[in-house]
């Protein structure tokens, strides 16, 4: 198993948001985390990103046989996990090719891989730049520095086919895309899918799981998961809502109480 | 009781240097020459008038300048003997040579200098050496512009003025290689006193970039009271840039005076590091139709250290542009001061003036006192300004830690990128690079940049 969430408690400030997540990801799968607003799921994600506004009160997080709480970002980082953020940081100043190079050779140096040059970084970039249809531009500009909503989300997915994650986690990539920058992404995304690797698609909307199939799809709802099973799951929620998932996990709390 | 005890202690400071200058002015360069005699007797009367600033006194707010104040300084002696030429080599640029005139504690120093083959009627020689042979090439322009009738630094500075540099550039000479101006501070024994003082005069459509330099060989206590006048006539193109990197013991005082003829275009560089106090003030003067003005700086402080930069952009012609950027980054217990004033003449339409000063505090000691002015007396004219103080951006430090990039390097990334803004304004390749390195070396973990840059 590549990732084992066990009752996993989380707050920011006095909020308690998550409330127990239990949750096991194989190499190889494809997991949609879906609920409504609020419900937690990028509290989640930030979470296993190792954001530290989220304090974890209560329970634990194994990925490959470590404890993936006890490390700090970076670590998290070059052992293979990688969030796509739902609002990437605008960093001026920092050049994109200078960053994406810096990640890589993190990455590489801790794998034991010899570091690359810009001489041999470079093919390697064109060659995911292909994929996602990125502008050449956006290798000489700053990190995020102006760019569209939309070229925001295609940097991070161009960003994650460069450093080539074990463990591939969307915070709502999808949210504010075109029908065109959906597939480009879905297209990047898909082009990652492999045995070795584990895909966590959190996402509000069905939309993107028409593009990027899901084996699992999980109901996050007021800080649990409520419900969990396959793709045409999705597609329920899209024709009914959420509400009545709601119901069902009120009603199961007023049980437990 | 307060009030004359205080006004005592003036007159007793300025006595000091009101008896030094009785010493210096008999054996000082040029002084067979009747305009520069009384040029250095205004200033020192000057100076005895208006005594040092006070915090009382609006343009030293935020700057006490007592520490420069109680010190007991002595003139410099000649320790230019001391210093080996290897001893300055972490101070030059990279890449091609170019011409460099040494100052040992104020004094030129040929043997240590460098001069190139420059174009034809190009001068680059000492202040001290022009005084005493053509007086009558700076009598024209030495000291018709820095205001020592306002300023008590300046005053001094014309009182003592006997070394420093003299750029001429005649009409349409353009120079490719910078003049680098470098002034060491080294041993003397005891608290030095220098004054230099620049002289650069850049006729129509000549093309040049000046260095100032500040450095120290040594920890004892200085004071560089530098005062430069530029003057760049019509079309004029000219880059200046001022590096303050002395020890944590010296005291800075300079003062860029800045002329501008029409259409001319003059860019300031400042990138301070060193010294225990410093005061910057640069003042540009936009006297001619169409010209441009961009003053750029960076000011990083630690430690103790303080720095104020006093800027004063003054618009006498209609149709010039002026862009103040300057970034602070401040650490440990430093205090910064960006005093930004621009004076907008009546008959300065169309002018279009923008100030932006950015700030960055590292640390809860660290303090930063921002303050815009804007005077203005034309109707027609474009004046914005702007300040932030902000904190390093936790939320761009996870980004980066997220993608592996560990804690320290993405502090140190952040920071660079933000002294870079200021950075890329500077169009000479091999002084950007030098000075690159520079902050580089400053920065808490700037080593680290090293490995992935």
């Amino acid at each position: 198993m590549m990732l084992e969430i066990r009752n996993l408690h989380a707050k920011v400030g006095n909020q308690e948001i998550l409330k127990g997540v239990n949750l096991k990801v194989n190499a190889g799968e494809v997991h949609s985390i879906m609920g409504p607003n609020g419900s937690g799921k990028s509290t989640l994600a930030q979470v296993l990103a190792g954001r530290e506004t989220y304090e974890v009160t209560e329970g634990e997080v194994i990925y490959e046989g470590k404890n993936l709480l006890e490390m700090a970002p970076e670590e998290r980082a070059v052992e293979g996990v990688f969030m796509a953020f739902q609002y990437p940081v605008e960093i001026p100043g920092v050049g994109n090719t200078y960053f994406l190079r810096a990640a890589l050779n993190a990455i590489r140096k801790a794998r034991g891989l010899e570091e690359l040059d810009a001489m041999d970084f470079l093919p390697l970039v064109k060659e995911k730049m292909k994929l996602l249809e990125v502008d050449d531009r956006l290798l000489t500009r700053s990190v995020n520095e102006g760019f569209s909503g939309g070229e925001k989300k295609r940097n991070e997915i161009f960003q994650m086919a460069v450093l080539e994650p074990k463990l591939c986690i969307m915070d709502e990539t999808d949210s504010g895309l075109d029908i065109d920058a959906l597939r480009i992404v879905a297209k990047g995304v898909n082009a990652l899918r492999s045995p070795q690797r584990a895909i966590i698609v959190v996402t509000h909307y069905q939309r993107l799981l028409t593009y990027i199939i899901p084996d699992h799809v999980l109901v996050l709802v007021d800080g649990r998961i409520v419900k969990s099973g396959g793709k045409e799951l999705a597609l329920e929620l899209e024709s009914k809502g959420y509400g009545w998932v709601e119901d069902e996990a009120r009603a199961a709390a007023a049980g437990r109480g | 009781m307060g009030e004359v005890e205080t006004v005592a202690a003036v007159t007793r400071e300025t006595d000091r240097y009101q008896e030094a200058f009785a010493r210096f002015e008999p054996g000082a360069a040029g002084n067979g020459q009747a305009w520069l005699r009384s040029l250095r007797r205004a200033g020192i009367a000057r100076f005895g008038e208006l005594g040092f600033p006070t915090t009382h006194d609006e343009d030293w707010r935020f700057t006490s300048v007592e520490p420069i104040a109680k010190t007991t300084f002595a003139p410099a002696r000649d320790v230019r003997a001391g210093v080996a030429p290897r001893a300055l080599a972490p101070f030059t640029f990279p890449g091609p040579p170019c011409t460099r005139l040494v100052f040992v504690n104020g004094r030129y120093a040929p043997a240590l200098s460098s001069l190139r083959p420059l174009p034809g009627g190009v001068k680059a020689v000492s202040l001290a050496q022009a005084l005493s042979a053509e007086g009558d090439l700076l009598e024209p322009h030495l000291a018709r512009y820095a205001e020592y009738q306002q300023d008590a630094f300046t005053a001094l500075n014309t009182a003592f003025m006997e070394d420093g540099a003299f750029v001429l550039i005649p009409r349409g000479a353009v120079l490719d290689e910078p003049i680098h101006f470098l002034y060491v501070a080294t041993e003397a024994g005891a608290p030095t006193i220098t004054h230099p003082r620049n002289l650069i005069v850049a006729g129509d459509d000549s093309q040049a970039t000046v260095v100032e330099d500040y450095v120290s060989l040594t920890e004892e206590v200085s004071f560089s009271n530098a005062v430069t006048e530029l003057v760049v006539g019509q079309n004029g193109v000219l880059s200046h840039y001022l590096i303050e990197r002395e020890s944590a013991q010296a005291f800075n005082v300079s003062t860029l005076r800045i002329q501008q003829g029409r259409s001319s275009n003059v860019a300031s560089h400042s990138v301070l590091v060193g010294g225990a106090l410093v005061r910057n003030n640069i003042h540009p003067v936009l006297a001619g139709e169409g010209g441009e003005c961009l003053i750029n700086g960076l000011f990083m402080g630690t430690g103790r250290q303080h720095m104020d930069n006093y800027m004063k952009v003054e618009h006498a012609a209609p149709h010039c542009d002026s862009r103040q950027f300057y970034q602070g980054i401040l650490d440990g217990q430093s205090r910064g001061v960006f005093h930004g004033r621009i004076i907008v003449h009546k008959d300065a339409q169309k002018t279009d003036a923008k100030q932006t000063n950015r700030n960055l505090l590292l640390s809860e000691e660290a303090q930063i006192d921002t303050k815009p002015q804007l005077e203005i007396y034309a109707d027609d004219v474009k004046c914005t300004h702007g300040a932030t103080i902000g904190q390093i951006d936790e939320g761009a430090i996870f980004y980066l830690r997220s993608r592996g990039i560990a804690a320290e390097s993405a502090r140190a990334l952040l920071l660079f990128a933000f002294a870079g803004e200021s950075l890329q304004r500077m169009k000479v390749a091999p002084i950007r690079k030098h000075l690159e390195a520079l902050v580089t070396a400053w920065l808490p973990q700037g080593k680290l940049l090293e490995d992935v840059r």
